[in-house]
């Protein structure tokens, strides 16, 4: 497991008692917490409700900060430590910033067989990002190479935020899916 | 709220032939049609929900007789026969009361397999049919779909659907008059493909960190929530109307001997027309790959297919006729698995396909056990300095040292699914590893395989 990723916090790691900095402190809104809430209630054990808490903490707030977790394991009610254990697991959860428009690029098997590796490095030199480096400095593109998405009969795969691009993805159709984003056709990161 | 998909996706999803009586037609009706998904399509259309109206004025025990008659083997990759499984729950005593679950695994991660997107975006009724079907069958009380966190769409799409059904009064409170409560909820993974594991699933599905759990007790006896539960695959479940319509025993004829039933296959990689083909089991390789599928896309012959997704082993040219069932593919040293087929062509470079195989089982090992986190870590390495012209020939023994020592020795299969490719291509192609290890580069002579760009 090569992938955990400590959650962006400032500087200096927080010591016992201390308090995370005014501006990185999270709070969900109202709407949210009620959302939480009717999850909560559907479960039999509140804690299952940490994956879908950690999904909407995700749209809220752009991306799961530290604080974001704390914001979750505050609005179920479960220890902190264990919200951060279960979001450092997943990779979906994007533990550091990421651009207005994300970029998954899957590189495995059946889609590097149809120039997926040659996809990514397209997507890189066009957004002039390095996977999983962070936004580019204006904030709109990042990128990840992600493993597979399922699309394979229809490889290369892109997902970009939400919505997956199979159709077969080349450099004309990346130009034109990055002049939508641009145009604001796509759905943002965070809705 | 994502909009239901409105574009349509580049799937061949037919062939000529295609649901006659040779070929049925249970799984994929009205596949590529996107209003497809809809409940009275699916009732008016497909003999929808008939199957289910039928089942829940059976007794329970007699649903799983008929599908233990069928003879369904489970779709996700081990083919344990479905109706066994479900025999396995608990029956509620006079003096106990069980709460029971069903959980339908749609954490489709196997890279090469891309079936069960294909019941969600098509055809979620049917799906949702089956998961009555088999809910009334154990008497469960709540179903839960666990699908991967990606397939956002679908799931807003499998809501709807299952919103739809709710409204028909097939959900819900006093089912069609049986006094029966049920309901089906969705869970949205995170992004593991170790969560398609079915007990990293339920640990998932509470909450926790996707780790598979020690067996026994197995998820009949402690299943999610400590309760009793079955988790099925998203195509085994989705064969259970098919199964009800038409009866176990007339199911039990389509395919092969002990294999019964239509599966889904999804092809890709180097074939002219990639996709998704529904076939009775036992159908010859080399007939789907090179009939329906039209061969190589390249021009080049095929060199090596792997027949079930990426954790099987891959089979050469020899085996290409090799019947596509569980049993078959065994006896060829190789898995059914998932029914994705990877097809390469002679110009892909067998160590950089492993390499990226392996890279994944790396990544996507959750680092419980440790043969398996790091027996896949150092498997990646050794391959990574083959790849780039460091390797030495003690490698190879060295490679060959590492399997035996990760499978069978891991909770569960991650860690043999990643010796499935490794051992197979160091067996049957291991003049590629040497050439690379003697002249620094690759024997093949194809496109690269991996990017330049930083792996993750």
């Amino acid at each position: 497991m090569n992938h955990p990723q400590a959650p962006e916090t400032s500087n200096e790691p927080l010591a016992p008692g201390q308090r995370l900095p005014e501006s990185e402190r999270r709070e969900f809104s109202p709407e949210a917490i009620a959302e939480i809430q009717a999850i909560m209630a559907k479960y039999p054990d509140k804690l299952a409700a940490t994956l879908p808490a950690l999904h909407i903490a995700q749209r809220e707030f752009g991306f799961v900060s530290l604080s974001a977790m704390k914001a979750v394991a505050k609005a179920i009610g479960i220890p902190e430590g264990h919200v951060f254990g279960v979001a450092t697991f997943y990779t979906m959860y994007q533990k550091a910033p990421v651009g207005k428009y994300h970029f998954s690029v899957c590189t495995n098997i059946s889609c590097a067989l149809r120039g997926a590796a040659q996809l990514l490095e397209k997507v890189c030199e066009k957004t002039g990002v390095k996977p999983g480096a962070g936004p580019s400095p204006d904030g709109m593109w990042s990128v990840e190479e992600v493993e597979c998405l399922a699309g394979c009969g229809v490889a290369p795969c892109v997902q970009v935020n939400h919505d997956v691009y199979d159709e077969l993805v080349d450099e004309q159709k990346l130009i034109d899916m990055m002049e939508a984003c641009k145009r604001g056709e796509y759905r943002p990161w965070a809705q | 709220m994502a909009a239901i998909r409105t574009k349509p996706d580049h799937h061949t999803y037919t062939f000529p032939g295609f649901g006659s009586e040779k070929f049925p037609n249970l799984l994929l009706r009205g596949a590529g049609d996107l209003n497809n998904w809809h409940l009275k399509v699916y009732e008016q259309q497909h003999e929808g929900y008939v199957a289910m109206k039928a089942a829940l004025k059976m007794e329970p025990v007699a649903v799983i007789e008929e599908v233990k008659t069928s003879g369904l083997r489970g779709r996700g990759g081990a083919g344990f026969p479905c109706g066994l499984k479900w025999s396995f729950m608990p029956k509620d005593t006079a003096d106990r009361k069980f709460t029971r679950y069903l959980v339908c695994n749609a954490d489709e991660g196997e890279p090469g397999t891309f079936k069960d997107r294909v019941i969600l975006e098509y055809n979620p009724h049917q799906l949702i049919e089956g998961m009555i079907i088999g809910g009334w069958a154990m008497q469960c009380v709540t179903g839960y779909v666990y699908v991967r966190g990606e397939f956002l769409w679908l799931i807003e799409k499998l809501e709807a659907a299952i919103q739809e059904a709710r409204d028909a009064g097939y959900l819900g409170k006093n089912i069609l008059g049986t006094g029966w409560d049920y309901d089906i909820l969705v869970h949205r993974g995170a992004g593991a493909y170790i969560c398609g594991e079915e007990t990293a699933l339920l640990n998932s599905l509470e909450g926790r960190r996707g780790e598979p759990r020690v067996k026994p007790p197995f998820p009949a006896a402690k299943g999610a929530f400590g309760q009793p539960t079955t988790i099925n695959n998203v195509e085994t479940l989705a064969a259970v109307p098919p199964i009800m319509r038409m009866g176990g025993a007339e199911y039990a004829k389509i395919g092969s001997p002990k294999n019964s039933g239509t599966r889904i296959f999804g092809v890709s990689g180097h074939v002219k027309r990639p996709g998704i083909y529904e076939l009775p089991m036992g159908t010859p390789m080399n007939f789907l790959v090179e009939e329906l599928c039209g061969g190589s896309s390249t021009g080049k012959k095929i060199k090596a297919i792997i027949p079930g997704g990426a954790s099987c082993p891959m089979l050469d040219e020899k085996d290409f006729d090799v019947p596509m069932d569980f049993d078959n593919l065994r006896a060829r040293g190789s898995m059914g698995g998932s029914g994705g087929l990877i097809v390469m062509d002679e110009d892909t470079c067998i160590v950089q396909a492993t390499l990226r195989l392996i890279r994944f089982y790396a990544h996507e090992s959750c680092g419980q056990c440790t043969p398996c986190r790091e027996g896949c870590n150092w498997m990646e390495m050794i391959l990574y300095r083959i790849e780039h012209g460091e390797g030495k020939m003690e490698d190879l023994d060295l490679l060959a040292s590492l399997t035996p020592r990760i499978g069978m020795r891991t909770l569960c299969p991650l860690g043999d699914a990643a010796c499935g490719p490794m051992d197979s291509a160091l067996q049957k192609f291991r003049h590629e590893f040497e050439h690379h290890i003697t002249h620094k580069t690759c024997y093949a002579t194809g496109s690269r395989l991996l990017s330049k760009v930083g792996a993750h």
